[in-house]
């Protein structure tokens, strides 16, 4: 393929004009991408403060961010609790979620779509701020859903207060599930009905098509959404913050509001930086795992 | 034809990505609203614009600051400068990280703003700040003890200067609601003579008004420095206690002291004379008090500061006619009622000049002529704060308001946090011991909890067990 284009059009021109294309993305890039990451790995390697005496001279303190890190026993807590969000609002909540109701749509007819998929799409449309004050009035003490559970004769419970982790779970959930949504039906409308018809004249029972056929076909789909869907979640700080504020204590802290915390509650930014690279670093991590799963 | 649409493309290309790259540089020929004088319409002089940054807590222009500055400025003579508000609207908690942002740069710095005392020492360590003695040595007022002398400590940084001009102040407390005393058989005028005697009333209450919650106090961390101060800070005190040693320059750790004033939150929690947990550990949670609870009946004592009764005034959040008449304010007492017998700790809010300001003659000033005794007194009778003038303390129309007089009578004991600049730090440690053990960590872990997170923050140097 390349070799054919390569004899087609005149190699030197090319390259430049490919570059010189690119310049002004590369610019942008640079400039609000790769210079702010060198210069947060940079802070992270200070005392930068937001006030008193470390704001007046910034020091270089080598990895006492990066040790203090590994000692704060607050850091173990909030990987566990993002992990814990991750995994049940992004890989489970949304991922799955999205693609029952992606399935459960294929092939239905157009009104029953276009209602059904109006609906999941509110949740993603809504701002992630009036989004948490929607969920915050829901699970509220004198919130809609205490409201209906005393109509029917149970007693109130403080969603925010003792479960509070599964509620801004559910939160992300019905916040974010119609992104995974309108990537699997894209998907899963282009998998061949004429692959699946030969099945069905084959034998092929329901569950086989499914295992055999749609997933193998959007597979690649699926780490792709899985990638994407994860760093979104990762990143998520209005929601959890506008809901809970990371409480109480520590049940609802995960690496964004942690950081957040240590930057501007008790003004050390350079210990924070160091975090947001911790976070970073995890979403590296997670996207090669992602990559190299896709590949095999 | 072809390479001529191609050239076109290119050109605009080009130039888009020029323009791009231009957007990046700071617009430094856009006018910063931050004090540079303006050149004046319709061929009036220019004014200078002297801006005054302060927190907007969400009310907007109906704030008793806006409203006392809006009035302050229409009649402030030198009408050759205009004086503007520039309000940040934000938590308290939010205001604090804002206003360091903003002093950092001298484009965004204003030329006056309203410091907390609890963070003017951390301010003026980096800098943000000017020192005022020069300025203040020219000031009649100032030496001529027309300010208390004791307010004069919570404006003096750790470096001996002073970085603000301190224009109110406040004390704390037990409010009592009487109507629920006297239905519980308890005395309607309220002494208690130790901690015993508090938590003695509050299980008479939560036998005898069942309904009603017996005591509250801010215990998460959420309701960040309010807890710290409020509650630990009024309780460590009163233990003979302090956070830091001043002789040594340490910080303390680990004490008996600290261990009683854990206890009586334990005490509180574990034998439910506190509110539900999910309405004290919840960022709303000093307004539930004040506002809701108290007012409706829902509340007999509330260990809080003196300023709640701004919120019952017919200008304030929850207009509350009644509360004169209806609340008391005991002392807090010390816990074995040792002497000074009663303990408070005094905050308060000061006007500074930052260094960044880019007219400190002309805001030095304003700041003369805003907290005179005139000024002074307006703006405290209007937001329900206490006075650190003491000719405003001694004004019958200022002691006619309610309360006044006792809350100012407190401050004879009155303690405040220490001037050193990692406090902002261990305070939210002290946070989160208290609502450790206000969920059920026991006092001794949480206090070992507490001496590994302060040692931590500043340095094993800087501490010492007792």
């Amino acid at each position: 393929m390349s070799s054919l284009s390569v004899d087609v059009y005149p190699k030197r021109r090319k390259t430049y004009t490919w570059l010189f294309f690119l310049l002004p993305s590369i610019a942008i890039m640079l400039v609000f991408f790769i210079y702010p990451i060198l210069l947060t790995f940079f802070y992270s390697f200070t005392n930068l403060a937001l006030t008193g005496e470390a704001a007046r001279e910034l020091k270089f303190i080598g990895l006492d961010n990066y040790t203090r890190m590994f000692q704060d026993p607050t850091v173990r807590i909030s990987i566990w609790n993002t992990l814990v969000f991750l995994i049940g609002s992004a890989v489970i909540g949304q991922q799955v979620l999205g693609f029952l109701i992606a399935l459960l749509m294929k092939q239905r007819n157009k009104t029953f779509r276009r209602v059904i998929g109006t609906i999941v799409l509110a949740g993603w449309v809504t701002p992630e701020i009036v989004c948490a004050l929607c969920l915050y009035s829901f699970f509220g003490d004198e919130g809609t859903l205490n409201a209906i559970i005393t109509f029917f004769g149970f007693s109130e419970v403080t969603w925010l207060f003792t479960v509070p982790m599964l509620t801004i779970i559910l939160a992300n959930i019905w916040h974010g599930t119609a992104f995974s949504m309108l990537v699997f039906q894209a998907a899963l409308d282009d998998v061949p009905n004429e692959i699946e018809e030969a099945a069905v004249v084959d034998g092929a029972s329901k569950w086989k098509i499914f295992t055999r056929i749609i997933i193998p076909y959007i597979k690649s789909t699926i780490t792709t959404n899985m990638m994407l869907v994860t760093l979104q979640t990762l990143g998520v700080f209005g929601l959890i913050y506008a809901m809970t504020g990371g409480g109480p204590g520590n049940s609802t802290t995960t690496l964004p509001i942690f950081m957040y915390n240590q930057a501007f509650v008790n003004y050390q930014l350079g210990y924070g930086t160091a975090i947001s690279l911790l976070l970073l670093l995890i979403g590296i991590v997670l996207s090669l795992l992602y990559i190299r799963s896709m590949k095999e | 034809m072809k390479s001529g649409k191609r050239g076109i493309w290119l050109v605009t290309t080009a130039l888009l990505s020029v323009s791009l790259l231009f957007g990046c540089t700071g617009g430094k020929g856009t006018p910063a609203d931050t004090g540079d004088p303006e050149p004046g319409k319709d061929g009036e002089t220019a004014k200078k614009i002297i801006t005054v940054t302060f927190r907007d807590d969400g009310i907007g222009e109906n704030g008793a600051f806006y409203k006392w500055l809006k009035e302050v400025s229409a009649s402030y003579p030198d009408k050759s400068v205009e004086i503007k508000p520039t309000p940040i609207q934000a938590s308290e908690g939010d205001y604090f990280a804002k206003v360091a942002l903003a002093l950092k740069s001298k484009d965004t710095a204003p030329d006056i703003v309203t410091e907390d005392t609890f963070i003017l020492n951390s301010d003026a360590s980096a800098g943000y700040l000017e020192p005022l003695d020069d300025k203040l040595a020219g000031w009649e007022d100032w030496g001529n003890g027309s300010f208390i002398e004791a307010m004069k400590k919570g404006v003096t940084a750790s470096d001996g200067k002073v970085y603000g001009v301190p224009y109110n102040t406040d004390s704390r407390g037990l409010w009592y609601n009487k109507d629920i005393f006297k239905q519980a058989g308890l005395p309607e005028d309220w002494q208690p003579k130790n901690w015993e005697e508090v938590l003695n009333a509050a299980r008479t209450i939560k036998e005898k008004a069942p309904d009603v919650v017996p005591i509250w106090m801010n215990m998460g961390k959420a309701t960040g420095e309010a807890t710290s101060m409020q509650t630990y800070e009024m309780l460590l005190y009163g233990t003979g206690e302090r956070l830091f040693d001043d002789a040594s320059g340490k910080w303390i750790t680990k004490s008996q002291g600290i261990l009683d004033a854990l206890t009586f939150v334990e005490t509180v929690n574990k034998e439910k004379l506190g509110p539900p947990l999910s309405k004290v550990l919840n960022g709303q949670a000093g307004n539930t008090a004040s506002r809701e609870y108290l007012p409706q009946g829902k509340l007999a004592i509330s260990l809080d500061g003196s300023w709640i009764t701004g919120n019952y005034m017919e200008t304030g959040a929850a207009p509350w006619p009644e509360y004169k008449d209806v609340l008391g304010f005991a002392p807090m007492p010390t816990s074995q009622g040792q002497e000074p017998g009663s303990i408070t700790l005094a905050g308060g809010w000061a006007l500074s000049i930052p260094s960044n300001s880019k007219n400190k003659d002309e805001a030095w000033e304003f700041i003369k002529y805003a907290l005179g005794k005139e000024n002074t007194q307006k703006l405290v009778m209007s937001s329900g704060n206490i006075t650190v003038r003491a000719d405003v303390a001694k004004d019958p129309e200022y002691t006619k308001m309610p309360f006044n007089e006792i809350a100012t009578e407190y401050l004879q004991n009155a303690e405040f946090r220490p001037a050193q600049e990692k406090y902002p730090e261990v305070s939210t440690q002290i946070q989160t011991m208290v609502e450790s053990v206000a969920t059920g960590t026991s006092p001794a872990d949480a206090m070992n909890k507490y001496a590994q997170d302060v040692t931590r923050i500043v340095g094993a140097d800087h501490i010492v067990e007792k």
